[in-house]
């Protein structure tokens, strides 16, 4: 006999503090491939500063929101806002080709799974860099290569390489160039999708640390997608589960780990080896 | 006059865990209710599995209360913790609230002295600094110096929890939750935590703490609250303070 598991729903309209408004507000984004349902009525709201974390399986519509968020793709509906410095630019899905090109090149970064799609593989490292300044109108070399410097050396990538062409670094400094240039610009958000997937452990470790000491002395707001809990427990504030394209929870990183509310999220944490 | 306002007011605070692969629930502690005023050391006692960390986590937000109220008198305006959203919390934890494991969670290649700093850089303080007063307290919680540059992943559980204790202890909090902080902590390392404890409470930080030997503080404890299952009994002075 099943037992009656209904809980009290509990009030959640309390009393805000004096925090930031959100840096990132999508509402009610879904998206439809032929007949497969990529996301369903998505809702995220980010703060200044903060790591969301965004886990699922495969399929699960992570990496699809994550595009979205890059304005690579447009959904169906729903309607995406990003709080900028002096700039309104209502829904970016109403945007241009061209606007929302300069746009994400100037205020958004984004680390690959895969460098090949971030990087251009037979230029140099500090070129890959220098060529998200020069799309922003930077055109002078001292200032070009200064730049790339300091973004190279802010992703620890070892300088003496930096004319090196990423088809001849290892994965974990391609992964280092791919940050260089995404930060390059201090970008307001930084996306990673799966950025240490396919990395050897002590490599991981080392693009972790990166992170998140980029995240504590350049307050960077970022997103980041990985199927990796320990990835996201180490790294995320606050964490969203998706299924079939659904956020099926989300909550503080060690309230999800720790006692999740949902049949889907219990079985992901209670699978984690 | 009127009397003052408590820091903390727990009010039927109930935590129920729901557990969809056994399709059972499990009732942690129900309708828990009691005050804490700035600078005051209350201490939960209860037997194994009576929801002594359980309540401290369900304050941290941990876990999620199903029922019941935290009304918290933060720097920023009063909330109520077991309601609020997310980001507030983060905020609080951030700023105002500290939890104190007998665990450490290191990051990998993460050193001591870092892990410790850590959270005076997220506070705003600068690299120098943070890190000596990383290095001081490493140094009260008996951490020999040829460790602080090491990863503490490879330290003994002692002296990963006086990492833990450096960490979690460096900032003044307004609140403070231990949840057996002294477990596996030699002599000296007790003593400077109970020195730190007393320092920190003399700021006016108010303490709720749960303790496998509650004798290692015995002197900063001004209350106690005993939980049984599913009970909760007030055993000390100031009755007024706890609700059944």
């Amino acid at each position: 006999m099943s037992m009656d598991l209904g809980l009290p729903a509990l009030e959640r309209a309390a009393p805000q503090l004096m925090r930031a408004e959100p840096i990132l507000t999508m509402a009610g984004i879904s998206r439809r491939y032929g007949d497969v349902t990529a996301l369903r009525n998505v809702d995220v709201t980010v703060y200044p500063g903060e790591v969301m974390g965004i886990v699922g399986e495969s399929g699960s519509g992570k990496s699809t929101l994550l595009r979205m968020m890059n304005l690579e793709d447009t959904p169906d509906s729903g309607d995406y806002r990003l709080r900028l410095p002096r700039r309104d630019d209502g829904n970016l899905f109403d945007l241009a080709r061209y606007e929302r090109r300069m746009l994400c090149a100037r205020h958004i970064g984004i680390v690959y799974q895969n460098p090949h799609l971030g990087l251009l593989m037979r230029h140099s490292s500090s070129g890959n860099v220098a060529e998200r300044l020069l799309v922003a109108g930077e055109r002078s070399f001292e200032v070009l290569r200064g730049k790339a410097r300091e973004a190279l050396e802010a992703s620890e990538f070892p300088l003496t390489r930096m004319d090196a062409r990423p088809i001849e670094l290892s994965g974990g400094m391609q992964q280092r160039v791919q940050l260089a240039k995404a930060i390059a610009l201090e970008p307001a958000l930084l996306l990673l999708d799966e950025p240490t997937t396919g990395l050897d452990v002590s490599v991981q470790a080392l693009v972790l640390d990166t992170l998140k000491r980029l995240q504590r002395d350049r307050r960077i707001t970022m997103v980041l997608v990985s199927h990796d809990l320990g990835v996201i427990r180490t790294m995320a504030d606050r964490v969203m589960v998706m299924r079939h394209g659904e956020v099926v929870e989300e909550g503080l990183a060690d309230q999800v780990f720790q006692d999740p509310q949902h049949a889907y999220t219990q079985q992901l944490v209670h699978a984690k080896l | 006059m009127t009397a003052p306002m408590p820091l903390l007011r727990v009010e039927g605070l109930s935590k129920t865990f729901r557990m969809y692969h056994l399709d059972a629930m499990l009732h942690a502690f129900e309708g828990v209710s009691f005050d804490l005023f700035k600078g005051e050391f209350l201490l939960l006692r209860g037997h194994n599995g009576a929801g002594k960390s359980t309540l401290l986590r369900t304050i941290w937000r941990s876990y999620r209360p199903v029922a019941g109220h935290v009304w918290y008198q933060s720097g920023l305006g009063d909330i109520d913790l077991a309601n609020a959203a997310d980001v507030d919390i983060a905020l609080l934890r951030r700023r105002e609230i500290g939890f104190v494991t007998q665990f450490l969670n290191a990051r990998p290649r993460v050193a001591a002295q870092d892990i410790v700093a850590e959270p005076l850089l997220l506070a705003g303080y600068g690299q120098a600094e943070a890190l000596e007063q990383a290095r001081h307290w490493l140094d009260q919680f008996g951490v020999r110096p040829e460790l602080w540059r090491a990863y503490p992943s490879t330290f003994s559980g002692g002296e990963q929890q006086k990492v833990n204790l450096a960490r979690a202890l460096i900032l003044p909090q307004r609140l403070l939750l231990l949840d057996e902080p002294t477990a596996s902590l030699d002599v000296g390392a007790r003593a400077a935590l109970v020195r730190r404890l007393r320092d920190l409470k003399s700021q006016g930080v108010a303490i709720i703490g749960v303790f496998h030997h509650p004798g290692d503080v015995a002197e900063l404890i001004d209350r106690e609250i005993n939980l049984a299952t599913r009970v909760v009994s007030e055993q000390t002075e100031r009755e007024d303070h706890v609700a059944l």
